[in-house]
């Protein structure tokens, strides 16, 4: 019993990892239907950006709180900038095009950043300090919590409640579903679905960027094809949610995270991403629209 | 009478369809006017062309004087042009409230006088306001479609097909309102398929056919125009 408690706890931390990233792929869906498979590398990147300002950082005598500080500002800043460049670039040109060229545009905007990646930092392993986060740890009936999954799971939770609130209860969040809804009808009631794409991208990449820095501090290696396996799993967290589905993001990635670390523990490591497919698959089957999904007549 | 809206050689294709071609027409400041045409005559790609949705090809579209047929649709919506699309287009997911709140996206704030007028148009539109407009009957949702466009508090009210799939009495009381609105001071171009009883409280209407205005007149030149009768209003 103690032992899966502290597999949930585990899940969890790694869970509000993917649902911070999968909440930037299913955002976009919802309301461009596209699918943005450059968000995972924009992770990646994050976690690169993050982890050189952090260095500098350390490098100009801060201390590791101001460090940190500077390191989650500044790459979320930065990689906030550079989704909505990147909408600008890779997809806006093609919103009247056939789907596929936005496939392929995304899947290119993919590889270029990877690629860039290794071009600034290189092909082998970064590896994150282990002494950002003090190392105390807390036994709560036999079960370990350490400060990095504190913090992890604080911050994630603070975000995506803002964020709800943000989505449900604000003018711009309404805009934001009805342009989910109806993009022409949105645009009737005198809402700029240009501007709407951009702040999507914005608020994604920002989140994504908190997950890309939670990567580094939590698993420690950064490698430059890392976007697409992280990446992989939010999509599909998405997907199992309910893709469109902002709650559904949220539920989904602790979902995943959660038999991602039970599969690992009680099974095995090598099975775990065949194991997430099957997982996947049976959600599908049973409610092909995911969870939280709605099934939506799809607009022509 | 001022002209509100100046359409002048409009010409909208769709790729390779032509869907309008060489219209023209005007809207007075405080009238009905209704569009009239068979399935496929250009009356909705007339509104989306004003509104901003579809660009013409050729052509201008001139509202209080001032060229609008570049502009973007949310900025037009800030001119004072509102529009109840074809198939009422409410948010389903969204509440009531919700939807009609999103009719006043261009409003610093919502105006409560404005919310009130149309609760008092469309008291349905009170009791449900919390109700998923998903899951209103046809009828309340072509009241909070017509609602919804009135929260943006609009000169020009573009209505498409305000009636369609409504039962005769329902239709009487969205034509009864749309008076009402009228009344209120806000200009009214409408595509109605239930021409005749349209152009009943209409002042003046203009017949489509495949993209081309054919005939216009007033109300009564139409009704009694035995051509106009005979291919769109049916006999008597
Ligand atoms: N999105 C579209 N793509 C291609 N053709 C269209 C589209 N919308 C309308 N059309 C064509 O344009 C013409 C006018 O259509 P429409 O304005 O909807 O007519 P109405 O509202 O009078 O029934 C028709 O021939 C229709 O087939
Ligand atoms: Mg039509």
């Amino acid at each position: 019993m103690e032992i899966f408690l502290q597999q949930i706890v585990n899940g969890l931390a790694i869970g509000s990892i993917y649902a911070l990233v999968a909440i930037g792929y299913t955002m976009v869906y919802g309301v461009m239907k596209l699918i943005n498979f450059a968000h995972g590398d924009l992770v990646a990147l994050a976690a690169y950006v993050g982890l050189t300002v952090l260095m500098q950082a350390f490098g100009m005598h801060l201390s590791n709180l101001w460090a940190v500080i500077l390191m989650f500002t500044v790459t979320a800043m930065f990689i906030s900038l550079f989704g909505i460049i990147l909408e600008r670039l890779a997809y806006r040109p093609l919103r009247k095009a056939p789907r596929l060229s936005a496939v392929v545009s995304a899947l290119g905007a993919s590889l270029a950043i990877e690629n860039g990646i290794m071009l600034i930092w290189g092909p082998n392993i970064k590896v994150f300090p282990s002494n950002i986060f003090p190392s105390t740890r807390w036994h709560i009936s036999g079960v370990v919590i350490n400060s990095t999954q504190i913090a992890i799971l604080l911050l994630s939770i603070i975000l995506m409640i803002a964020l709800y609130i943000f989505i449900n209860r604000t003018k711009i969040g309404t805009a934001i579903r009805a342009s989910a809804i109806d993009q022409d009808a949105a645009k009737l009631m005198g809402i700029n679905v240009n501007g709407i794409i951009i702040a999507i991208f914005a608020l994604g990449s920002f989140l994504g960027s908190i997950g890309g820095l939670f990567i580094g501090i939590y698993y420690r290696e950064l490698y430059f094809q890392m976007g697409w396996i992280y990446g992989l799993n939010a999509f599909i967290a998405a997907i199992i949610g309910g893709i469109g589905n902002i709650p559904g993001a949220m539920l989904g990635g602790m979902l995943l995270g959660i038999f991602n670390v039970l599969i690992a523990g009680y099974v095995s490591n090598t099975w775990s991403e065949a194991l997430t497919f099957a997982l996947l698959i049976i959600i599908l089957i049973i409610k092909p629209t995911g969870i939280l999904g709605e099934r939506v007549a799809e607009k022509v | 009478m001022e002209t509100i809206l100046q359409i002048t050689d409009l010409e909208v294709s769709y790729g390779s369809v032509v869907a309008l071609k060489d219209i023209t027409f005007n809207v007075k400041s405080g009238e009905i006017v209704v569009l009239v045409g068979a399935n496929g005559a250009g009356k909705t790609t007339t509104l989306r062309a004003i509104s901003g949705l579809v660009k013409p090809k050729k052509g201008e579209i001139i509202f209080e004087g001032k060229r609008i047929d570049h502009l973007h649709p949310h900025k037009i919506v800030r001119l004072g042009i509102s529009h109840a699309p074809e198939g009422r287009r409410i948010f389903g997911t969204l509440t009531v409230y919700e939807n009609l709140m999103l009719g006043a996206y261009t409003q610093k704030q919502i105006d409560k006088n404005t919310l009130e007028w149309i609760y008092n148009l469309f008291p349905r539109l009170k009791e449900r306001s919390k109700q998923l407009a998903g899951t209103l009957s046809g009828g309340e949702q072509q009241m909070l479609a017509v609602g919804r466009a009135l929260m943006s508090k609009p000169k020009l009210l573009l209505l498409d097909e305000p009636s369609l799939g409504l039962s005769p009495a329902l239709t009487k009381i969205i034509f009864d309102t749309v008076k009402q609105i009228r009344n209120s001071g806000v200009t009214i171009l409408m595509v109605e398929q239930n021409a005749k009883a349209a152009l009943k409280f209409a002042n003046r209407g203009y017949v489509l056919e495949v993209g081309k205005i054919v005939l216009s007149g007033t109300s009564e030149e139409l009704l009694s125009s035995q051509k106009v009768v005979e291919a769109y209003l049916g006999r008597k």
